[in-house]
């Protein structure tokens, strides 16, 4: 039961929820920017459509639930939901795809649990992974960049493969990921000499992307709005990790350290979906923990694992261990005594 | 007994098809309910093979209720139960060798549904055969109508189709019976997969308890007769 009331003091400061959320938002800005500049009008595309569908849902769902609307709607947590989702996909991918994740985002992944703040999972992920295991050809459709040689389409031809359903595979590119991990003989370094999209040492635009959503963290963090902990444990393992298994540079390689930190969802995962205050872990050594098993799985699934990029299936899985980490770490309450848990007898 | 049959029959059709349905309030046999309910025709055959040995195995334990001592009932069930699925298997191994490779290791499963030991020890051991075996054609068919619902939805959401592959059952002029609902439909895998199982087993839960709900309150609203006289509210002793 929400409890909707406004007490005193009326301060508009940064402790609503749609204030946290509209600067999360605000974050997102340099990724969508680098988004912009090396995919095209389709991630413009993609967000508003996002944020068209994820506001009809939450309002269709919160009519239904007999909830009031515009409290709800104006907390922003839908759009922020939808931006993510609308960042993780491919540019290019058709209407019909984006609605039934974004919907599904919302409506099962949210609303269904009790709606803002009562969701296990985090919803983007949770509606990219149902993307990504339904459609794998669509989820897997990712426009070439910008300067990798492949021509990109134009205003009107990226607007026929979004509304019209023409096909996009002239424009398309495998992604870095996905290259290293197809990759059976070539040695890192002849790998990297025949892909123009493998150009500097992660891409040019996984690395510029990367860095952008890293900005974004950034800012959070200054604004105070994230702690540290979960990011920096992220990245942490994972940077263990990939030095750990790091195979040398023949063909068999996993890729370097550098690759995996700029490469993929490193770093959107670290900062906004690690950071999902709902679905994550609630001390601060339940989010170093949490941060560092998503960094973990994450590694392992783009090493040994079915797909290229493991952070969604990776957070998935820990929010399902949440609330078992709030369990053990729960801090000592000032003035009690530590309390036993699982099997330590009680004095 | 023979006088109240009929009052029996209706009582144990509501529990078996509705009030006590196995696969959506008793939550039995839940694993191949999800196992299988990918397509109509499996959805189809697992639930006539379990109908087929829940009233065997009813009638059986049924019989024999008064010569079984009650310290190895359990036992004694799980080898009724067992010999049934064995019968049931080897039919259709002879009969519908493709189904049987479709549904594979669910087939054997059947002995471990707990649906059909639950009838078995709840029902069949405590009733005369007649019931027992009214019992078990209704919980079988309660069982049956959940899968074969369950599989219809995840095969027109997932595929676009219904009734495929139904030769596998019925032989191969049923082989036209396949309607593509939605032509040029792009395979939505997640419905087909186990976790599209689960999310639609739940919406199916949902849709039974609003409609209980709704019956409920429209129950409520005949039976309620306006209250007759004063409606003020007595304040002194």
């Amino acid at each position: 039961m929400a409890l909707i009331r406004q007490t005193s003091p009326h301060t508009l400061g940064k402790n609503s929820t749609a204030q946290i959320m509209k600067l999360v938002l605000i974050a997102l800005i340099p990724a969508i920017a680098a988004q912009l500049w090396f995919f095209g009008w389709g991630v413009i595309i993609q967000l508003l459509w996002c944020s068209l569908v994820a506001l009809g849902a939450e309002a269709a769902i919160l009519a239904l639930r007999k909830r009031p609307l515009s409290f709800y709607l104006k907390d922003n947590s839908a759009l922020v939901t939808a931006w993510l989702l609308a960042l993780a996909i491919p540019a290019g991918s058709p209407l019909w795809l984006t609605l039934v994740g974004v919907s599904f985002a919302i409506v099962f992944g949210k609303q269904l649990y009790g709606g803002m703040g009562n969701n296990p999972f985090n919803p983007a992920m949770l509606g990219y992974v149902l993307l990504l295991i339904s459609f794998p050809l669509e989820m897997t459709s990712w426009l070439a960049p910008q300067g990798a040689g492949i021509a990109q389409p134009s205003l009107m031809e990226t607007l026929g493969v979004i509304f019209a359903g023409h096909s996009i595979d002239a424009w398309t590119m495998a992604t870095p990921l996905d290259l290293v991990r197809e990759n059976k003989s070539l040695t890192m370094a002849e790998l990297w000499a025949e892909n123009a999209r493998l150009s500097g040492i992660t891409g040019t635009d996984s690395l510029w992307i990367n860095l952008a959503f890293l900005a974004g963290g950034l800012f959070m963090l200054k604004q105070k709005i994230i702690s540290w902990h979960a990011p920096v444990a992220m990245l942490g393992s994972i940077l263990v990790m990939s030095l750990l298994f790091w195979n040398g540079t023949g063909s068999e390689s996993n890729g370097s350290p550098i690759f995996h930190l700029f490469t993929g969802a490193t770093m959107m995962g670290a900062f906004f979906i690690v950071t999902d205050p709902v679905s994550g872990a609630t001390s601060n050594k339940g989010r170093l923990i949490f941060g560092a098993g998503v960094g973990i799985i994450t590694y392992v699934i783009r090493a040994w694992g079915g797909y290229p990029d493991g952070v969604a299936f990776a957070t998935l899985l820990m929010n399902m261990a949440a609330p078992a980490i709030d369990y053990w770490t729960q801090p000592r309450t000032y003035g009690h005594r530590k309390p036993k848990r699982g099997m330590a007898k009680p004095e | 007994m023979a006088t109240d049959s009929r009052v029996d029959f209706r009582e144990r059709s509501l529990q078996g098809l509705w009030k006590n349905n196995p696969a959506l309030v008793q939550l039995l046999g839940l694993c191949p309910l999800l196992g299988v309910s990918s397509s109509v025709v499996n959805a189809l055959g697992l639930g006539l093979a379990t109908l087929v040995v829940l009233v065997c195995s009813n009638l059986l334990v049924s019989l024999f209720r008064r010569t079984v001592p009650d310290a190895i009932r359990l036992p004694v069930f799980v080898m009724i139960i067992a010999s049934m699925t064995t019968c049931v298997e080897l039919v259709m191994q002879a009969w519908a060798y493709e189904l049987y490779k479709v549904l594979g290791i669910f087939i054997p499963l059947i002995v471990t549904n707990c649906i059909i030991l639950g009838r078995a020890d709840a029902f069949a051991s405590r009733n005369a055969p007649l019931p027992a075996i009214l019992d078990g054609v209704m919980m079988g068919l309660g069982f049956a109508a959940v899968l074969i619902i369950l599989g219809g939805l995840r095969e027109l959401i997932g595929q676009g189709t219904l009734f495929a592959n139904m030769d596998f059952l019925f032989g191969p002029t049923a082989a036209s019976w396949e309607l593509t609902v939605i032509p040029d439909y792009k395979m939505f895998l997640f419905a087909i997969l186990p976790p599209g199982a689960f999310v639609f087993m739940g919406l199916l839960i949902a849709i039974k308890n609003i409609t209980d709900a709704r019956l409920e309150k429209a129950r409520k609203a005949s039976q309620d007769t306006p209250a007759t006289g004063s409606k003020r509210v007595r304040v002194t002793g």
